[in-house]
């Protein structure tokens, strides 16, 4: 059990190390930093005095060490495009991306088990059935298009929902939240959807599929034969034993939900971390393209790890 | 169909009929849902690669353009012109019809090329890893799973934003398609890799394999003489799937503006601009290419669904 904790710790350090290697990489690189920086009118002795004062003249071992060191103190450079520090840019925009994939994740995982736990009980119900073939459909249906058909209906056709934004907003501290204002809600109804729908299919069909397996064990017989109410058995026996799977998928999904809110925040142009990372990329804005590859790690590395690490706590076949 | 190969029974099948008697030819002729799928996928790729016969405008020719032309609906003439177009233009009086044609010979060359790109990557490092093993073995297994620690369009867009960093200025345009290409190649060679890895670990302790062994063959002969036909058939399944993909991830980066210029619009690029339009009520700039990307990703996919079915034994 120790071993295998400190084996999977270090595994993840070393993704973080490569990944950190890719991210200062960039900096080095794609671009030059002294161009970036400097001006047309420049002399050599400015290049060098900049060159210096960077430390780009140190070997490349000292250089990446001081970008690791640099990068755990949150200082990860300063914006090409904006000229702000690219951690203060983040942890404004961060908040927003953060109750999107909340409110989506919340919806996925509810509407997921819901739905999986009532298509594995009327298998053949038309219900079921129609329930599945959409679920096929939306698989293959891109985010973007789910997103624009969402704002052409709600949006354009009934004029109910905000297509872009997200609302008023209001501070809390260092947050912004759309919580507390009926219109930052309103605003939050069409994103969430578009960016969790893909995830609860996924949490849909797992489900399903768990709970036929499950439903055909003995235990379950037997809460039957005692006479059980079908409702307790399916509740309280069946998805209990369901729902150690949908755990580690649905901790897995969670990094990838932030991932492609990319996607979603483009199409309702939520001011988020994701619209962020694709205007940088749009614009070769290497600090802020590194420095979101770096959040995203920690994010999806630590995610895993404690994924991993639940799984282990949970199933004590696991820890021999 | 059936009946024009009866007449031919006495003489020495041709590889078609023999294809079409096979196992997965019966499967296909089966499934209606199969040889739907292969229909409309059929039509998209010959409408893209007879595009320039087809298609009734040259969109990318700006001699045959009228701003007059921009915003026809379908089917209705044009109030200035008076030209008809079948499914409408563009602001810049593009015909759709003719700019989905063009768009999806884009959209399938990139997906084609970057799954060609994914495939050979990951078919020899499989290889590489799975018959070698040892410290390569770890050591390309390993990337992978650094890879998969993170969604295959993040890193498609990493290597965009990277590539894109790279080349200069003036050629970025230009460039764009082949680092769209290089970008979701580099992201999915990982599935191929790993599933050429483990057929090729079950294979390479067979007795044929070894038989090429005592005979002296060196190893990327038996690599890729002996044992790559053997693990062909999975590889084809994920091929298909993964073009699904990749047809999609293109669509998505080109709709977010890190795939293909508007100056080669792909189906994703002309939905993003078809976006722009929807609120002033020219809703067909954005629809038809919508429908036209959801027929090709819907049509791939559920072929490759099928071809997973049919080539898996325990399912027969």
């Amino acid at each position: 059990m120790f071993s295998y904790i400190v084996r999977r710790v270090f595994q993840s350090v070393i993704v973080l190390l490569v990944v950190g290697l890719v991210a200062f990489a960039m900096f080095n690189f794609v671009g030059d930093p002294i161009d970036n920086m400097l001006g047309q009118e420049r002399t050599q002795e400015d290049i060098d005095r900049l060159r210096a004062q960077l430390g780009l003249d140190q070997p490349f071992p000292v250089q990446y060490w001081k970008f690791l060191m640099n990068a755990a103190e949150g200082n990860m450079g300063v914006s090409y495009r904006q000229g702000r520090p690219v951690t203060e840019i983040i942890s404004e925009r961060l908040p927003a991306t953060l109750e999107l994939a909340l409110v989506s994740g919340f919806l996925a995982l509810f509407f997921g088990i819901v739905m999986g736990v009532l298509t594995a009980i009327r298998r053949d119900g038309w219900m079921a059935n129609t329930v599945m073939t959409l679920s096929l459909v939306g698989v293959s249906l891109p985010t973007f298009l789910i997103g624009i058909l969402l704002i052409y209906i709600f949006s354009v056709e009934l004029d109910m929902l905000p297509s872009f934004g997200r609302g008023e907003v209001v501070e809390v501290g260092n947050w912004t939240t759309g919580f507390l204002t009926a219109s930052g809600l309103k605003a939050l109804i069409l994103p969430s959807i578009t960016l969790g729908l893909y995830q609860m299919t996924l949490i849909m069909r797992l489900v399903r599929s768990e709970m036929l397996e499950v439903l055909r064990q003995d235990y379950v017989r037997f809460a039957r034969a005692r006479g059980l109410s079908e409702r307790v058995i399916n509740f309280r026996h069946a998805l209990k034993n369901t729902l150690v799977p949908v755990i580690t998928v649905t901790g897995l999904q969670l990094g990838s939900i932030i991932a492609f809110a990319i996607i979603t925040e483009t199409v309702f142009q939520w001011p988020g971390v994701g619209l962020l990372f694709i205007n940088a990329v749009q614009f070769v804005d290497v600090p802020v393209m590194a420095a979101y590859l770096m959040m995203i790690s920690v994010l999806f590395v630590g995610i895993n790890l404690i994924v991993d690490l639940l799984y282990v706590a949970i199933d004590p076949r696991l820890r021999g | 169909m059936t009946d024009s190969t009866n007449p031919q029974k006495t003489r020495p099948m041709s590889k078609l009929a023999r294809a079409w008697d096979s196992d997965i030819g019966y499967a296909f002729r089966r499934s209606p849902v199969a040889i739907v799928s292969l229909a409309v996928a059929m039509t998209l790729v010959l409408a893209a690669v007879f595009a320039p016969l087809i298609a009734p405008y040259n969109p990318f020719d700006p001699a045959t353009l009228n701003l007059m032309n921009g915003f026809t609906p379908p089917s209705e003439p044009n109030a200035f012109t008076g030209e008809t177009f079948w499914l409408g233009t563009d602001d810049q009086g593009r015909d759709v019809f003719s700019t989905i044609l063009y768009g999806l010979r884009i959209s399938l060359f990139v997906g084609f090329a970057a799954v060609m790109l994914g495939l050979t990557l990951g078919v020899i490092a499989g290889l590489v890893s799975g018959y070698y093993g040892g410290w390569t073995d770890t050591l390309i297994m390993r990337t992978a799973d650094v890879q998969l620690t993170f969604p295959s369009i993040l890193v498609a867009m990493l290597i965009f934003g990277i590539a894109k960093g790279v080349t200069p200025v003036e050629y970025r345009d230009q460039m764009a398609i082949w680092v769209l290409i290089l970008a979701i190649g580099l992201s999915d060679w990982v599935q191929f890799a790993r599933v050429v890895r483990g057929a090729t670990m079950v294979e390479k302790n067979k007795e044929y394999v070894q038989a090429a062994r005592l005979i002296g063959r060196g190893s990327l002969p038996i690599m890729f003489r002996h044992i790559l036909p053997n693990v062909l058939s999975p590889v084809l399944v994920i091929a298909t799937i993964s073009l699904a993909l990749a047809i999609i991830a293109e669509a998505t980066l080109s709709f977010l503006g890190v795939g293909a210029p508007p100056t080669q619009p792909s189906l994703g690029t002309l939905i993003r601009v078809g976006q722009g339009f929807l609120f002033s009520g020219e809703w067909w700039i954005l629809f038809f290419p919508a429908c036209t990307l959801l027929a090709l990703a819907l049509s791939v996919n559920l072929l490759g669904d099928w071809l997973r079915d049919a080539l898996n034994p325990k399912l027969r």
